[in-house]
């Protein structure tokens, strides 16, 4: 023993603020000169509570895990879990847990965060309804929601929409029950709570506002049935979620005597001590100086610094007076962010809005009279939001009207995080600001975004950050004279279309020659990457017929190259299964091969969708069964629809002249002739089309890659369109086209930007990069004298096209690589599993968790 | 002339050398999954210089049996060590350690079983 006692510090609460704290702890070296006792009440050590949902998708406990593998042991704390303090003796320095533990402490830390709060409604207590706080409660909702069809969740706050998202995503019919007249009251306002509920109620959530829960229904033997309303309204539901709102989890301190305030809360100092000074508490359960009960993690955080550095008598810590209780969050899907004075509560201060109903975005500006930006509330469009929260306080660069204007809309000369000042604070999580960010770099050395990460731990939080912080990186390392690398990866120095020049120029066929001769020197022998290999199989596969490549994707060499999904011609689903999209050119398809599609999705017990591109999904085919499925699809004639592939998706068609009493061209045939022409055509990023009869646009070809309209004349082909994150309508190209002079101009198109796209760059980035008059120089104008080539390597392409999955099933030695185990061929993957779900079947997640008998295996 | 058939096999945590398949099976750059007694999988990989691997085939980021499915790589982030990309969310793990690079944490690592060869 050693004789000066160690002094005793123990800590009640092992949630994500007292976790934070121990690793501070550690980092101020007290853990080294004092014995450090945890409490935890949960059966587990520290997890991340602001991912809790991901759980219901199938993250694991043990994935969400805050504790670093080690750490307890490395640093010497004892941890106790499953037993809470009971009882708190301030007088003889002592706790008492439930186990009969007790332990005498010099300084004690409480942690103990927050409980939901359940409004006292009859039946509150029935078998079925549940708060939404630990990973317990969400096994016990995911229990009960498999026999339940609808959910209820009383409240309408950040929590509840959150437990509403869980729900919906179980698969229930969900309402929300919401006591204020708008969702979220606590971060936005009145518009902004109309376009949340609008987004919300597009997702199918059943909303209730203005009205509270009444009594819960139950039957016979106690279980939920339903909830009735105060307005009278009842609704059928077999769970009911309470979240209306969370307490601070004060009863030991308020039992030992200690202040807590009005509302709750252990009243702490700005260094987060108690009343008495062998007493701290820290996160929700605290009741901070500025009088506030912080209920999100980055404000526990900063308490978790202050009283780990005041309990080590450090020199720097920090006092803790109030934090930015600024949020930015996906709800349901929805962006949601409110920042600073969000209500426009100063006096004199005047609202700035942009409101699009139809789109569900909401976004208001408060500014002072001055200009001062006061704060703002954004939904449905919180793009801005990294920009806007550092400007706070300061008068923005750019009129309030334009900074209001979403992304798509506002001027390109609105602002970027060049105006921000120093003193801003990009990453609110880890309170990063921006001159700190730059000093990384002009400094630090850093010289990425990973880097700057490491050392800072800006954009390590919530991610909202890091889009900002990518920007400001390359900005300070172009200022400082760094050449930013533009290179593919770290294999290859040049872009992807040098390397198209060069695979091209030089007829280089394989990858091995790629990388090894003109790969960066440290690359060269190497095993390549996983960024620039699909790169290269993709380019050498596009060039195939004119460098003498062989155009099958997937033997020798090239196997090795593909993505996953290339290399197996299917999608890999979330379970490992895969998905099957069979071509239907045009979208036009027989009754006979509708009827085949849906033999096979029977006798294989394939969940079937409709897709968003004219044809037909089938989901739940596991990597053995996908060669007999083909099989009976060739054989009716189906050929690969490439939803795989960086390459040619659908040429969508609406039903033109035809039938259509308004069409004007056969919009039909041309879209088959064009999905035939380009299929299989692999190219930097997916490629999409549409072809419609008319002005009337019933294909949607303006938001197409390549998208065509018929005209009295013939077609007009717009180029550059794009749906998806960033939508963006198509430029027109060249009028009044003849069949012929439409095709050999799609041609031209095509191959430029094949040649010239970076990776993953859709057509309309691409054009958006060359200009559209540049474009039009080159494939209309013929300005570069590049169309004839252009023109011969798609007619190359076009006379080399086979289908994939035709030539796969010929050859036994391809067919070999689909088996789940090399060392059983004939046994399926048992973790492959599915259960039903609307009369057909969805993924079996739980059969992912890690089984006893692997993990014991370890 | 052919080459005798070469054996692959891999080291439980038992200590017992498990022979997983003919080495003919695997196409260098890629992976094959592997049942393992007592129902665990095993990811395992050939490279392009010939060196065999095998890790756990589970990706902790999503629970799914896949990383045999993945791609090989060996340049950036690992000082050169292999790797393999899970499909799904794209994470790298060390092939030698099963430590996962883009995320550290012991949490986030698959088990690596040593592998050896035997001629028959
Ligand atoms: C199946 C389908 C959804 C549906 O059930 O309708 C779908 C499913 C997927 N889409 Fe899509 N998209 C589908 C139509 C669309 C559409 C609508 C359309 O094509 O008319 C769009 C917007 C139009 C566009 O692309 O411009 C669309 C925009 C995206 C995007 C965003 C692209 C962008 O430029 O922003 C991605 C992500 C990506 O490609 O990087 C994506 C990616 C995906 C992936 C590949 C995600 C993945 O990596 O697993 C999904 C594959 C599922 C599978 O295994 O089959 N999907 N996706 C649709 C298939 C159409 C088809 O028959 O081939
Ligand atoms: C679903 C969900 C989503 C969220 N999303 C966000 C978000 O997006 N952004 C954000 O900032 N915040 C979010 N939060 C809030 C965030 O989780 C909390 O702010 C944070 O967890 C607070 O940390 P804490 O350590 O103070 O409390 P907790 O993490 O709750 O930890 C307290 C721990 O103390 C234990 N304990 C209590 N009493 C005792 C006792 N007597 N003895 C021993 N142990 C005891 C408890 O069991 C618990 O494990 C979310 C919360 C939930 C539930
Ligand atoms: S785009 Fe024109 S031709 Fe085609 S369906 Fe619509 S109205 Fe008819
Ligand atoms: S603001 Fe959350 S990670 Fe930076």
């Amino acid at each position: 023993m050693s004789p000066a006692r160690k002094p005793t510090l123990v800590l009640v609460g092992h949630g994500m603020v007292g976790q934070r704290f121990l690793e501070q702890l550690a980092d101020l070296g007290v853990t080294r000169t004092a014995r450090v006792v945890v409490f935890g009440e949960e059966p587990r050590p520290a997890y991340d509570r602001v991912h809790l949902t991901s759980c219901f998708t199938g993250t694991t406990p043990e994935a969400l895990s805050l504790v670093p593998d080690g750490f307890l042991a490395t640093h010497g704390i004892e941890t106790h879990t499953g037993d809470p303090v009971t009882a708190l003796d301030r007088e003889a320095r002592t706790v008492t847990t439930a186990s009969g533990l007790v332990v005498a402490y010099d300084t004690l830390v409480l942690a103990t965060g927050s409980y939901a709060f359940v409004p006292p409604v009859p039946g509150r207590d029935a078998d079925g309804c549940f708060v939404y706080r630990t990973i317990e409660d969400v096994r016990a909702i995911e229990e009960r929601a498999r026999t339940a069809r609808a959910g209820v969740v009383v409240g309408g706050g950040l929590l509840g929409l959150e437990a509403a998202g869980a729900l919906t995503g179980l698969g229930l019919t969900t309402h929300v029950v919401e006591f204020a007249p708008r969702l979220m009251a606590v971060q936005v306002d009145d518009g902004g709570g109309a376009a949340l509920r609008r987004a919300v109620e597009g997702l199918g959530v059943v909303v209730h506002t203005g009205v509270g829960g009444q009594e819960i229904t139950t039957d016979a033997t106690g279980a939920v049935t339903g909830i009735t309303l105060s307005d009278g309204s009842s609704v059928a539901a077999g769970l009911v979620v309470f979240s209306a709102g969370v307490r601070p989890r004060d009863a030991l301190a308020r039992e030992a005597g200690l202040p807590v305030g009005e509302r709750g809360g252990i009243v702490v100092d700005a260094h987060c001590r108690t009343s008495d000074p062998a007493v701290y508490a820290i996160g929700e359960c605290a009741r901070a100086a500025d009088g506030t009960v912080y209920g999100l993690v980055a404000p526990g955080y900063e308490m978790a610094a202050t009283a780990a550095a005041a309990i080590a008598g450090a020199a720097d810590g920090r006092p803790f007076t109030g934090a930015d209780t600024s949020t930015k969050l996906k709800l349901l899907g929805v962006d949601v962010a409110s920042f600073g004075d969000a209500h426009g509560r100063a006096d004199g201060c005047l609202d700035v809005v942009y409101a699009d109903s139809r789109a569900g975005i909401y976004r208001k500006l408060v500014v002072a009279d001055d200009g001062t930006l006061l704060g703002g509330v954004l939904v449905g469009d919180a793009e801005s939001y990294g920009l806007l929260r550092p400007l706070t306080g300061t008068v923005p660069p750019a009129a309030p009207e334009q900074l209001v204007l979403p992304a798509g809309l506002a001027p390109p000369t609105a602002i970027g995080p060049a105006a921000l000042p120093d003193d801003a604070v990009i990453c609110s999580c880890h309170n990063v600001s921006k001159g700190t960010i730059r000093a990384a770099v002009a400094e630090g050395g850093c010289a990425s975004v990973a880097e700057v990460k490491g050392c800072t731990r800006a954009g390590t939080g919530c991610g909202s950050c890091v889009k900002v912080l990518g920007q400001l990186v390359n900005d300070e390392l172009t200022a400082a004279g760094v050449a930013v690398d533009t290179g593919l990866c770290g294999c290859f120095a040049q872009t992807r279309q040098e390397l198209y020049e060069i695979v091209r120029a030089l007829r280089i066929t394989t990858y091995r020659a790629l990388l090894d001769g003109y790969g960066r020197a440290e690359a060269r022998g190497g095993e390549g990457c996983e960024v620039c290999k699909p790169v290269a199989a993709s380019v050498i596969a596009s060039l195939a017929p004119s460098i003498g490549a062989d155009g099958y994707v997937l033997d020798g060499e090239q196997a090795a190259l593909q993505d996953t999904n290339d290399h197996f011609l299917a999608n890999m689903q979330r379970n490992g299964s895969y998905s099957i999209v069979p071509r239907v050119p045009g979208g036009e398809i027989t009754p006979e091969k509708l009827i085949v599609i849906g033999e096979v999705a029977r006798d294989f017990g394939l969940y079937t969708k409709i897709t968003g591109g004219q044809r037909i999904d089938l989901f739940g085919a596991r990597v053995d069964q996908l060669p007999r499925i083909w099989a009976r699809l060739v054989a009716a004639g189906f050929e690969s629809g490439h939803a795989y592939g960086k390459a040619l998706r659908t040429v969508k068609s609406c039903v033109g002249s035809t039938w259509c009493r308004f069409g004007v061209q056969d919009s039909v045939a041309m879209a088959i002739d064009l999905e035939l022409r380009y299929r299989g055509l692999r190219s930097p990023h997916k490629l999409k089309s549409a072809v419609s009869g008319c002005a009337r646009e019933c294909a949607e070809a303006m938001s197409k890659d390549f998208g065509v309209i018929a005209t009295a004349a013939g077609w007009n082909l717009y180029v550059g369109g794009n749906g998806g994150a960033t939508p963006r309508h198509a430029d027109l190209l060249a009028q009044d086209l003849s069949d012929t002079g439409l095709v050999q101009l799609i041609d031209r198109f095509l191959m430029f930007y094949v040649r010239t796209a970076d990776r993953l760059e859709r057509t309309s980035v691409w054009l958006e990069r060359m200009g559209l008059d540049h474009v039009r120089d080159v494939v209309v104008d013929d300005s570069l004298g590049i169309c004839a080539d252009l023109e011969a390597l798609m007619a190359a392409h076009v006379a080399g096209y086979r289908d994939e999955w035709a030539q796969t099933l010929g050859d036994p030695e391809r067919l070999r690589r689909f088996v789940s185990f090399v060392n059983a061929p004939d046994t399926p993957d048992p973790t492959v599993t599915f259960t039903p779900e609307r009369g057909q079947i969805r993924p079996d997640l739980t059969a992912l968790a890690v089984p006893t008998a692997e993990a014991t295996a370890r | 002339m052919s080459t005798p058939p070469t054996t692959l096999e891999l080291l439980l945590p038992d200590g017992s050398w498990f022979p997983v398949c003919d080495l003919a099976a695997l196409t260098p750059g890629r992976g094959v999954a592997a049942l393992l007694p007592g129902g665990a999988q095993a990811a395992v990989f050939l490279d392009g210089r010939g060196a065999t691997y095998a890790i756990d085939n589970r990706d902790p980021f999503t629970g799914a049996r896949v990383l045999a499915r993945g791609l090989l790589g060996s340049t950036g982030g690992s000082g050169g060590g292999p790797f393999v990309a899970s499909p799904l969310l794209k994470q790298r793990f060390d092939l030698t350690t099963g430590v996962c690079l883009d995320d550290p944490s012991p949490d986030r690592a698959v088990t690596a079983y040593p592998t050896r060869r035997t001629t028959n």
